[in-house]
């Protein structure tokens, strides 16, 4: 379903995602993780057409992101790791936004965001704009409109990060329900190791831009001698904590909210 | 088509719900009307050029546009900023298609603001030929909204925050709208002058308002319409060029 050889990506000087080959089959579902920093959002970029590899080839669903951008948007669905809802309408507008863009017919629209708004216990705040929800509140919307579509692929970029524990069970359990009926195929980060040992069939570790180990977790733990994900993970990648080279727009984002208080 | 739609709408949604932005909008105008139109009435009339009210509104309603559209356009450095940006550039729509839905939106909105400067231009004393006019006008106000949008799309997508901000108002805005002939006559310039004005877009977009309010222009509507046309047919071209080569 998704081929990778050799990706690179450079900005500038540093390299992001470093010489990186995996594949992931039809209908798996695929753990990608890695401390803050390690590639995993720049490689996730690239498989979703938004940003163009320095080097190295990618097959997602048998098309090429920069060849045929469009073949490849029409096949997956993305859950971003920092927020992509328009503040200004509300969570009703989103959703219907959202199923417009991907052609969800009209009569499905509107039933899925009905049943996907009560998932999340969101319908009685349907027409609330999301500027005056919670943090929270909006990840789970986001969640929602994620699944408003029935693609091939869903990629989720730590989605259960602030969410609260009943919304991300809910959240795996209609995931693997549509992996198992539909058979989506799921590739996901986290920073929540138990939730990759428990969900993830297969698990990449990235360090520094570069795949360290690949294989089923309990693969892993074997290799490493460990009891479990976590201990496999921290022995892979150490236990020094990473340092983040703020962007421009986390800057402008830090300031926005200096000001709007 | 449907995309597009949702897209224009989304834009339209927002500017209803910003009262504040949209009463903001037109405080400019309406300081530029009261201050100079009566202002420099006398002066203007005693230079054998009658009523410059009526000659100022066209220009101000330019005013109201320009601002408005190029805010427009260069809303998408917002929308890289809080997120939604990605959510339209990894949908299966072409990116064409993705700006072409938030150019038609911004000028819409532009047009309005337009619109509302012109009703106001009339509470202030402006007087068009006929009203009539107001049709073909309009016209011509969604033709410059349409120019300047691309164009603010065509820099929001060359910048990567709102740092370079103030140098668009003052090297771009500012000069766009001082130069355009908005607030004085095109005629017996200096040479350096006419050729600025003529160089510059806005001013066949406020000649031709001129000519379909009042009957009175300096090019010709045959010449600013086609000008008008064909800058904005380049500048929608080179905005949705710039617009494809944004990566996040």
């Amino acid at each position: 379903m998704i081929q990778v050889k050799n990706l690179t990506k450079k900005f500038g000087d540093f390299v992001a995602v470093d010489d990186i080959t995996f594949s992931v089959n039809h209908g798996e579902i695929f753990a990608f993780l890695g401390p803050n920093g390690a590639g995993k959002t720049t490689t996730i970029k690239m498989l979703t057409t938004l940003l163009e590899p320095s080097a190295g080839k990618v097959v997602v669903n048998g098309n090429d992101p920069v060849q045929s951008p469009d073949k490849v948007r029409r096949s997956f669905e993305i859950v971003f790791q920092d927020q992509s809802l328009d503040d200004e309408l509300t969570a009703w507008e989103n959703m219907e936004f959202h199923g417009v863009l991907y052609d969800v017919p009209k009569l499905i629209r509107k039933e899925r965001i009905e049943q996907l708004l009560t998932f999340v216990d969101l319908w009685d705040r349907k027409d609330g704009l999301v500027k005056e929800f919670s943090g929270g509140i909006k990840r789970r919307l986001e969640i929602a409109r994620g699944l408003l579509h029935h693609p091939k692929i869903i990629f989720l970029d730590e989605p259960t990060l602030g969410l609260d524990p009943q919304t991300r069970n809910h959240m795996w359990t209609y995931l693997r329900e549509l992996n198992k009926t539909e058979g989506t195929t799921i590739f996901f980060t986290t920073h929540y190791m138990e939730e990759a040992e428990r969900i993830a069939g297969r698990v990449a570790i990235i360090d520094h831009g570069k795949i360290v180990a690949m294989g089923a977790p309990d693969e892993l733990k074997k290799q490493t001698e460990t009891s479990s994900l976590e201990e496999a993970y921290l022995a892979l990648t150490g236990k020094t904590v990473r340092e983040e080279t703020s962007s421009a727009t986390d800057d402008m984002r830090n300031r926005h909210r200096i000001w709007s208080k | 088509m449907k995309k597009i739609y949702i897209l224009w709408l989304r834009q339209i949604k927002r500017w209803l719900r910003s009262r504040s932005r949209i009463i903001g909008s037109l405080a400019q105008p309406l300081l530029f009307l009261w201050a100079l139109g009566y202002g420099f009435s006398s002066v203007f009339e005693k230079a054998g050029q009658g009523n410059y009210l009526n000659f100022l509104a066209p220009g101000i309603i330019g005013m109201g546009i320009i601002f408005t559209a190029i805010f427009s356009g260069i809303e998408v450095i917002w929308d890289r900023q809080f997120g939604f940006l990605k959510e339209t550039l990894v949908a299966p729509m072409s990116r064409l298609h993705i700006m072409i839905g938030r150019t038609l939106g911004g000028a819409t909105i532009a047009t309005a603001q337009g619109i509302m400067v012109m009703f106001l231009a009339m509470l202030f004393g402006f007087r068009m030929e006929h009203w009539l006019s107001v049709f073909p006008a309009i016209g011509v106000m969604f033709l410059i909204a349409l120019l300047f949008t691309s164009l603010g799309t065509m820099i929001a997508s060359l910048l990567k925050d709102m740092q370079g901000f103030q140098l668009i108002m003052n090297f771009l805005i500012m000069p766009l709208f001082f130069l355009s002939g908005a607030l004085f006559p095109l005629e017996g310039l200096p040479t350096t002058l006419s050729i600025i004005a003529r160089l510059d877009p806005l001013s066949y977009g406020i000649d031709a308002l001129r000519e379909i309010f009042l009957g009175m222009g300096h090019y010709g509507l045959t010449v600013d319409l086609i000008a008008l046309g064909s800058i904005t047919a380049i500048f929608l071209w080179l905005g949705s060029y710039f617009f494809k080569k944004i990566q996040i």
